[in-house]
């Protein structure tokens, strides 16, 4: 907590966000904005692009110190390092880049994108994220992943020796799986883990094939009873081994916090660039959500001839922003500082509501300024949240 | 010239739902030429677009058609189009009074249905000479002869020369024509009398103002003359005068047994009351027509607006509506639950769904309804009587000496396989079995039952219990005193005036704890468990307890989920503002309406 707290809170984080939005093979769970390309994707002319984009936003962000930059997707393990070593050289010639920024590049952890871990480190990359899930075969290969277990540890002891920096995914409440058999695979991975961690239960998302099955009833995710079980047990191992919850599935050491994460959670400005990428940008005072082209074709077609594939930039009002904050800054266990909500939003709380919630454990008051929302009103984040955003 | 009266014949059509009526009466208007093909359109009297969609009849409808017959003479015949319903019975009776036959009209496979048994009862006690028309004689499914053998036993009405037909097909239609103009008989009246007219029904029509459809039974009226409604004692100046096509054609005036409109500068439907007699100013009748009676309502329920800001946008849609309908009643309504509101009386159930439908339709509302209640007749200590419209207005228990409640006489027909089910369901609400036949392989029984055990969900129940076959028809006989009580519900320690209701002390246990589990689908769980509870006074009768939220939360948000996250928020805020905020916990509308359609 006190090593998150040196970290910039408002106005000075800044990140960006690159979005690489090719995958290998679509996984059945995920919802995101990725796409599987049959031909070769002709990655120089796509660097050329993000390269366009990312001198539109530097156009409207003058003067900002770069603290972060998360190369996301996607499937961005995907990309050569000669064309992350050429977003990252842009980024630093448009912008100024703190000497300590964070520099994620998301990957997979296959024997074909571990070759390429030392020339991602030579462009710049300081820290990874890798998508492990699990560390069961047999769960891997129904979660639709292309790697197996043995692969994944692989991938973490040659990440762990490139990268200063390192952080895995696992997915958990996956079919079958019981609190027994978590515990274990979670001792294990805190094992392997170096100070990150980042702790998914898997949700049935609208559109994907997981969808499909589990409306048919042919795969079955554990309840949400046992599900928020699953949750308190895990918050006690991870609180147990030194990696406590800074954010409802992000765990880290003190001071080892994604510094990019924070940035949104935070509220603070990030430009999104690439297919399907969202920004928040404040400009003359005023917050903007920036949305671009998902589909990869048409956004490289939309920056080549407009230097951007921005298709949505709505300037947030007062609720919407405030509504923002909260959905976003209430995922933190440090919480929120009401004098910065109050002073953004112009937008208190109901003291009716938020004493109820008070008294009922759901959210707690941190010193004169902080309000935060406990691990218990974690589990209903949702429904905490419509409390107080009235 | 008026039309002589023996060459005039005046019928209604009396048939079950679905077994025609509109269809015919569209194939009679096609083939008398009353409207040209391209201004056909189905169902052609039904004008409201509720009675089309609902295949239902709601205002009595009239059509004058001309008829060359195959004698070569040409006759009038004038068809009045009557509502179907039971909630309309008073109506119903009112447009047979204005007829001298009918066409009963069955449908060739499926046979008498209850509702028919009771309109053709009317008819028969109207005087009427019946014609059995057999539909849908084309269908596969159609038996003729068992259909007439039945309507001969049930009816006891000579159905040997019963005109077959197909509505649909058109096959038949001028048998039908035929049979009118032979078998019906022409109306009497005298030309030289003083004028008698019947008001047979009235509407509000936004350009016209009202328009009174009348039964000339003496005399003659005249487009200018000065008219007296008896009933209201009300003078008008006769404006308009004419016949519908149905298209509105102006005449001078019309003449004994004629059926046709005037309008006379009347600003609503309530200066109107069916069945009145309307008379010369100067010359007026000696006597009015008998059987005239105003409507009462029934039924009563709070409508409320779902958005407290639309309360007076509904006031005026209430009033306007009454301009049309004189048998609907509101006043102003405070609930602690749902704001304000109006407390409304109607017909009967279906008058209820009418227009709740209309207001939410036609007037762009959203609404909630309380539970549908009777009234009942309260007597105090003191003797005083009071009329109970509203259970949450029911005064203290120590002070009431008697609670008397409505009842009904059911008529239910129903296919043999389902009658235990029936029984068992009219004896669960209280019902005293009258009488018990058969007609074939269907039984026919008569219950005594209280209305009040039927406006909650006897219908539905009914229907589901005999899959949709049993039919059912009612009249409301007498008040009878019952062990009655005021069960109210507690939601989070907070009692919710809205769904407070009367209920018989046998039926109190039942009733909360259907309510209970029915408010326990229907309110969403929230971040606290919720206690709900029945109650009599301080006696909780029933219980169930709604468990806290426990998980609901997003596994993943970074920063392309924000737009997505306060899109779901913002529907999130919208959801809440249709829930009634009732201390911590929010009620969504539905729970009004659906906690009353319990399950047994």
């Amino acid at each position: 907590m006190t090593e998150a707290a040196r970290l910039p809170e408002t106005g000075t984080a800044f990140g960006i966000y690159l979005h690489w939005p090719f995958c290998a093979a679509k996984c059945p769970y995920c919802d995101f904005n990725s796409h599987v390309r049959h031909q070769p994707v002709d990655q120089a002319r796509y660097a050329r692009a993000f390269v366009r984009e990312l001198e539109h936003f530097a156009a409207r962000t003058p003067g900002r110190e770069v603290s972060s930059i998360f190369l996301g997707g996607g499937t961005p393990s995907l990309m050569e390092p000669e064309t992350v070593g050429t977003l990252l050289d842009t980024v630093a010639r448009l912008w100024t880049v703190s000497p300590d920024a964070e520099i994620t590049l998301e990957a997979n952890p296959t024997s074909v994108e571990a070759d390429r871990f030392r020339g991602y480190r030579a462009a710049g990359v300081n820290r990874v994220s890798l998508g492990v899930q699990s560390l069961h075969d047999h769960d891997l290969k129904r979660l639709g992943r292309l790697h197996d277990a043995a692969t994944a540890r692989r991938a973490i002891g040659l990440a762990r020796e490139i990268f200063p920096r390192l952080s895995f995914d696992l997915i958990y409440t996956r079919p079958d799986q019981t609190l027994a058999g978590w515990a274990t695979e979670l001792e294990e991975a805190i094992g392997m883990a170096a100070d990150h961690l980042s702790l998914y239960q898997l949700t049935i998302e609208e559109g994907t094939p997981f969808h499909a099955l589990h409306a048919a009833g042919k795969l079955v995710v554990p309840d949400e009873d046992l599900a928020a079980d699953f949750y308190s047990l895990t918050q006690e191992i991870t609180a147990k081994h030194g990696l406590p919850a800074y954010e409802i599935s992000n765990h880290a050491a003190p001071g080892a916090e994604s510094r990019h994460n924070m940035t949104y959670w935070r509220y603070n400005d990030y430009v999104g660039s690439g297919p399907g990428a969202h920004g928040r940008i404040t400009e003359r005072k005023v917050k903007h959500a920036t949305i671009a082209e998902r589909n990869p074709e048409a956004w490289l077609a939309a920056v080549e001839a407009d230097g951007h594939g921005t298709i949505a930039d709505d300037v947030l009002g007062r609720d919407e922003v405030a509504d923002e904050m909260l959905l976003m800054g209430l995922r933190l266990r440090e919480g929120i500082s009401v004098s910065r909500y109050h002073a953004l939003s112009g937008r208190s709380f109901d003291p009716d509501r938020f004493e109820y919630l008070v008294r009922d454990g759901l959210v707690e008051r941190v010193g004169n300024d902080r309000v935060r929302v406990t691990s218990a009103g974690w589990l209903v984040l949702n429904a905490v949240i419509a409390e107080l955003a009235t | 010239m008026t039309t002589p009266l023996d060459h005039i014949r005046n019928f209604s059509i009396v048939a079950h739902i679905d077994h025609g009526k509109s269809t015919l009466a569209d194939r009679l208007i096609q083939l008398t030429g009353g409207l040209q093909e391209r201004e056909m359109k189905e169902q052609v009297l039904d004008s409201m677009d509720i009675e089309r969609e609902r295949g239902i009849t709601i205002k009595a409808q009239t059509v004058h058609l001309t008829y060359v017959a195959d004698n070569g003479e040409t006759y009038q015949l004038n068809l009045i189009d009557t509502p179907g319903h039971v909630d309309f019975a008073y109506e119903v009776n009112r447009s047979l009074a204005a007829c001298e036959g009918s066409l009963l009209v069955v449908d060739a496979s499926q046979g008498v249905e209850a509702q028919t048994l009771a309109n053709v009862y009317q008819a028969i006690e109207n005087n009427h000479e019946i014609v059995p028309v057999l539909n849908k004689i084309d269908l596969p499914a159609a038996e003729p002869e068992r259909i007439k053998a039945q309507i001969e036993e049930v009816i006891g009405i000579d159905a040997s020369e019963a005109v077959p037909i197909s509505a649909k097909t058109g096959l038949g239609i001028k048998d039908v024509l035929e049979a009118i103009v032979h078998r019906l008989p022409p109306p009497k009246g005298d030309i030289d009398g003083p004028l008698k007219a019947m008001l047979v029904d009235s509407w509000y029509d936004t350009y016209l103002g009202v328009v009174v459809l009348v039964r000339i039974i003496d005399g003659v009226l005249k487009k200018g003359q000065s008219v007296r409604m008896m009933g209201t004692n009300a003078r008008y100046d006769v404006e308009r005068i004419g016949i519908f096509t149905p298209k509105m054609i102006d005449t001078t005036e019309l003449g004994p047994g004629e059926i046709g409109f005037i309008t006379a500068s009347i600003k609503e439907v309530a200066d109107t009351r069916v069945g009145d007699t309307i008379t010369d100013e100067k010359r007026p009748t000696a006597k009015a027509l008998e059987g005239f009676r105003p409507a009462q309502p029934v039924v009563f329920c709070g409508l409320f607006p779902v958005d407290a800001a639309d309360f007076e946008d509904l006031r005026a849609a209430m009033g306007k509506l009454r301009l049309n309908d004189a048998s609907f009643s509101f006043e102003m309504e405070t609930s602690a639950a749902l704001g304000f509101g109006f407390r409304c009386g109607f017909l009967g159930l279906l008058h209820l769904e009418i227009i709740q439908e209309r207001l939410e339709r036609e007037f762009n509302l959203d609404l909630i309804a309380t539970a549908p209640s009777v009234v009942y007749q309260i007597v105090m200590n003191d003797g005083s009587e009071i009329d109970l419209h509203n259970p949450a207005d029911m005064p203290d228990v120590v002070k009431i000496a008697e609670i008397r409640e409505p009842w009904i006489r059911a008529t239910i027909l129903t296919p043999d396989e389902y009658l235990g089910s029936i029984l068992k369901l009219c004896q669960d609400r209280r019902g005293i079995q009258v009488d018990l036949s058969y007609i074939g392989s269907r039984a026919m029984v008569q219950y005594d039952l209280p209305l009040n055990e039927v406006v909650f969900d006897f219908y539905d129940r009914l229907k589901s219990v005999s899959k949709g076959y049993a039919s059912f028809d009612y009249a409301i006989t007498d008040y009878r005193e019952g062990d009655l009580v005021k069960m109210s519900v507690l939601v989070n320690a907070e009692p919710v005036d809205a769904l407070s209701m009367l209920v018989h002390r046998s039926q109190a246990d039942r009733r909360g704890r259907a309510m209970c589990e029915k408010l326990k689908e229907l309110i969403p769980q929230h971040l606290f468990k919720i206690p709900i509870q029945a109650a009599i006074g301080a006696k909780v009768i029933a219980r169930e307890t709604i468990s806290a939220l426990r998980k609901d939360v997003t596994a993943k948000c970074y920063g392309g989920d924000a737009t997505r996250k306060r899109k779901l928020l913002d529907k999130q805020k919208e959801g809440k503002k249709r829930m009634r905020q009732f201390g911590r916990v929010e009620i969504p509308q539905e729970a009004f309406i659906a906690a009353l359609k319990m399950d047994d």
